[in-house]
């Protein structure tokens, strides 16, 4: 009672809840945490901001006061000079008036349906790879796109790729059939020499015969050295990245494996293949190759290149799955032995599924790299993008034109790896199972 | 009670054995393997020999000897159209090197700069960080190199801009660099007599500083005392070098350029082909690096740290004492790939016409000559054999810094 009386104020309800002060919400806090924490950090901040200005007020104006129609540079530096009194503008006209050669190359303008119609399905083929959500059924598509695109792009009669797919499956009926009367790998051996004497002494005959008997779905042929654009760079990159993969595969395998003969030859093919530039090997493929093959033999330069590209990046393939291999437990090894898998049941269902979500950063990476690397197929005479930008140049009406059309490139090329990259990093979000 | 055993079959050995017994199975897979290798290889050269004499052409490597007759436009030793095809070669690939060493260095400063301020708590340089490393990443080299080679020969820098007393353009740095659009000329040094010394000298003072950093850490383990070490290593760096250099007379000069006519003379001109091609691989080089950084010190767990103050460590100790010595581990190995990529990307050269050992080698004596396959095969060995150096010299060092295990 006494304490009581000493005691000046006593509250005796609950106050309302305050808002927090205005320098610890909103903008102002974000500002201060984010941007000004420090004297350092105002300081870099500042540096930031004039960096940005300094960039931007360099390239806003001059990309979005660009002209998009004119039929020549010169046309187009009239323009600038009549609107701005200067031509320190883009002529975006380039693009306007050569997107298709960008695309297509020189690929026949009354044809180019083929070209799009090749596109669309390989988006339609690729989707149920990428994404589980895709109805099974397209998988078909998947299978079949290979031939079509062979057909839709060269053209010619829809026999030969058709005999080829054929191959395929007279390939896996024998080895079914083979593999019930005798071991796996007789069967192997077997079905891989049928499909070999088919596709090698069949096809070709039998292809023409029926071409000519039966000329269903004619298309006109293009010739290999019209291909040109973003197409021979989508071309000769998806072929890479479906080829390479495997061939990867196979060789991680056979440098972790205890034969030492193939494990010898996968190590001097995998260090050969790394120690040298793509380069080299694009050179001796379109310089060299005639040497190693039989006189007289005409093999289609994008065919090699595909060929130079697919082994190039088998190499690094391998040695990201070998990175895969090597970061499993070797407990998980032991498991699979111990449950009486032999070699590929236990590969199959025990450590691949494994190895390969570990790598699939470093796969999409080999992916992304060898998508990149198309463009050095302007060296020998193919005319990608690049190859087509000088090619432009040349011509004497956009002669000195540079910057709309590297930007143009850049961009296709951004777009494509960068989405590449960010479904790599969406496919390791649902894949993980750890507890993170 | 008996027990019922097979009895052991006779040690015979049955030709089904090679297929279903799992001891000779290796055997009999690694035999085929090999013949149908070998087979293959023979077909090669069996059809490569066949070729060669149809095109009534050998295999001599003696054409190396000849007179090479061509110019390269950037020497770093002694050459002249009267050299050899061997000379040549030596000078391009020199070159090549040159360029992936500069590039190593700038791409490793890119990288770990961008990687570090990547993770800043500042939003707006990590932003601007990640648009370079997205930027950088996902566009090929060629297109970069191709780019920078566009900004450095079309900037409205014309030698004879600098001319005159009110010129268009201005020399930088005290009127010692001159960037042209014809290139950069850089002061070069002059070596007069007793230059060797001042060179042995500071050649001994990098010795010197590691002497004495050995010895400081020793005396920190022994006595816990810590040295301001920065401050004396700067001087062991600068001050014998310095001494020696006045003592003698000032022995190096440098060779400043000057605008003479419609060009510059003296200095060093450096070649925008050298120029666009080191930018654009140290640039493309370092997004891939400033990742590698990025990862590695986030892969340090924060439990480090805290560990680290909790012992009272400062900042730029924990740094130094703690995380560093952790990240490099993981990131030196994806480092020295990087390296080789770089090295083996400087083959691009050939897109701005460096006289790397692809363009003197691969590219002039392989035209001039018509040998193709020994000039590929040589450079094929020469790029495999820079990389297995570089790879085997990053190894020993990523060995040493490695974790021990036992």
């Amino acid at each position: 009672m006494k304490n009581s009386k000493s005691v000046a104020f006593v509250r005796e309800g609950m106050i309302d809840q305050q808002p927090a002060p205005a320098s610890q919400i909103g903008a102002v806090r974000w500002l201060k945490d984010n941007l000004f924490s420090s004297v350092l950090n105002s300081i870099l901040t500042i540096i930031s901001l004039l960096v940005i200005f300094w960039v931007l007020s360099g390239i806003v104006p001059w990309m979005f006061g660009g002209v998009w129609n004119a039929s020549s540079l010169s046309e187009c530096r009239d323009i600038l000079n009549e609107r701005y009194g200067n031509t320190h503008y883009a002529c975006w006209a380039v693009l306007t008036e050569r997107w298709q050669q960008l695309l297509f190359g020189f690929y026949p303008a009354e044809e180019i349906w083929r070209a799009v119609v090749a596109f669309v399905l390989m988006l339609v083929a690729i989707a149920p790879v990428l994404f589980e959500s895709v109805p099974r059924k397209l998988l078909w598509v998947t299978i079949a796109f290979p031939f079509l695109m062979v057909w839709l792009v060269w053209g010619g009669p829809i026999w030969g790729p058709l005999l080829v797919a054929l191959g395929f499956v007279l390939f896996y009926v024998s080895y079914v059939v083979l593999e019930r009367k005798s071991s796996t790998l007789l069967a192997l051996i077997g079905s891989l020499v049928i499909g070999l004497v088919w596709w090698m002494f069949c096809v070709g005959p039998l292809s023409e015969a029926l071409g000519s008997a039966l000329p269903i779905g004619d298309l006109e042929r293009v010739e290999s050295r019209v291909l040109g654009g973003f197409m021979i760079c989508v071309i000769i990159g998806l072929s890479g990245i479906a080829l390479s993969l495997p061939i990867g595969l196979i060789l991680a395998l056979g440098r972790q494996s205890n034969l030492w003969v193939v494990k010898a030859i996968c190590v001097g093919f995998i260090e050969f293949i790394r120690g040298v530039p793509l380069i080299t090997l694009l050179f001796t493929a379109s310089l060299l190759l005639n040497y190693f093959l039989p006189p007289g033999t005409a093999f289609d330069l994008t065919l090699r290149v595909i060929i130079m590209v697919t082994l190039f990046s088998s190499a690094y393939m391998a040695e990201v799955i070998r990175g895969g291999l090597a970061a499993l437990p070797k407990g998980q090894y032991e498991a699979a032995d111990a449950l009486g898998l032999d070699y590929w049941q236990s590969q199959r269902l025990i450590i691949m599924p494994q190895a390969l979500k570990i790598s699939i950063p470093g796969i999409v990476n080999t992916f992304i790299g060898l998508f990149k690397d198309t463009t050095l197929v302007m060296f020998i005479g193919i005319f990608d993008m690049l190859g087509l930008s000088n090619a432009i140049r040349a011509n004497s009406a956009w002669n000195g034109i540079n910057w709309e059309l590297y930007i143009f490139i850049g961009l296709v090329f951004w777009i494509c790896c960068f989405s590449m990259s960010q479904y790599s990093q969406w496919l390791e979000r649902k894949l993980r199972t750890g507890h993170h | 009670m008996t027990t019922m055993i097979d009895p052991p079959k006779a040690a015979g050995f049955h030709i089904s054995q090679l297929l279903y017994d799992t001891r000779y199975r290796s055997m009999t897979i690694q035999v085929i393997v090999f013949l149908l290798v070998m087979g293959l290889g023979a077909y090669l050269l069996n059809n490569t020999i066949i070729n060669l004499a149809a095109a009534d052409k050998d295999i001599d490597f003696g054409f190396l000897g000849n007179r090479a007759g061509y110019d390269i436009n950037q020497l770093l030793i002694p050459y002249s159209s009267d050299s050899t095809h061997w000379r040549a070669t030596i000078v391009g690939l020199l070159n090549t090197l040159l360029v992936a060493f500069l590039g190593c260095i700038l791409a490793t400063i890119i990288g770990v700069v961008a990687g570090v301020l990547r993770l800043s708590k500042n939003w707006l340089t990590a932003k601007i960080m990640s648009f370079y490393v997205e930027s950088f990443r996902n566009i090929p080299v060629l297109l970069w190199i191709l780019a920078f080679f566009a900004v450095l020969s079309e900037m409205d820098r014309k030698p004879r801009s600098f001319r005159g007393e009110d010129a268009v353009n201005n020399m930088w740095l005290w009127d010692s660099v001159a960037v042209t659009n014809r290139g950069t000329y850089i002061p070069a040094p002059i070596w007069g007599d007793g230059s060797a010394l001042v060179v042995i000298t500071f050649l001994l003072s990098l010795l010197g500083i590691w002497a004495y950093g050995k010895w400081s850490h020793r005396r920190f383990e022994a006595t816990g005392q810590i040295l301001p070490n920065f401050w004396y290593k700067l001087g062991i760096f600068i001050v014998p070098s310095l001494a020696v250099f006045f003592l003698l007379g000032r022995p190096i000069a440098l060779s400043i350029p000057e605008i003479k006519g419609f060009n510059f003379s003296g200095g060093l001109h450096i070649r925008n082909s050298l120029l666009a091609l080191w930018l654009a691989l140290s640039f493309y080089t370092g997004s891939f690096i400033a990742e590698i950084v990025r990862s590695g010190i986030l892969a340090i767990s924060k439990g480090q740290t805290e560990a680290a103050a909790a012992l009272g460590l400062r900042p730029s100790r924990t740094m130094n004492l703690v995380i560093l010595p952790q990240a490099l581990r993981i990131i030196i190995p994806p480092l020295i790939s990087q390296y080789l990529n770089l090295t083996k990307n400087s083959s691009l050269a050939l897109a701005v016409g460096y006289m790397d050992l692809r363009s003197t080698l691969g590219g002039t004596t392989l035209n001039t000559t018509g040998r193709e396959l020994e000039c590929m095969l040589l450079m094929m060995m020469v790029y495999l054999a820079v990389s297995l150096t570089i790879s085997t010299f990053m190894n020993v060092y990523n060995n040493s810094v490695k974790l021990k295990e036992r």
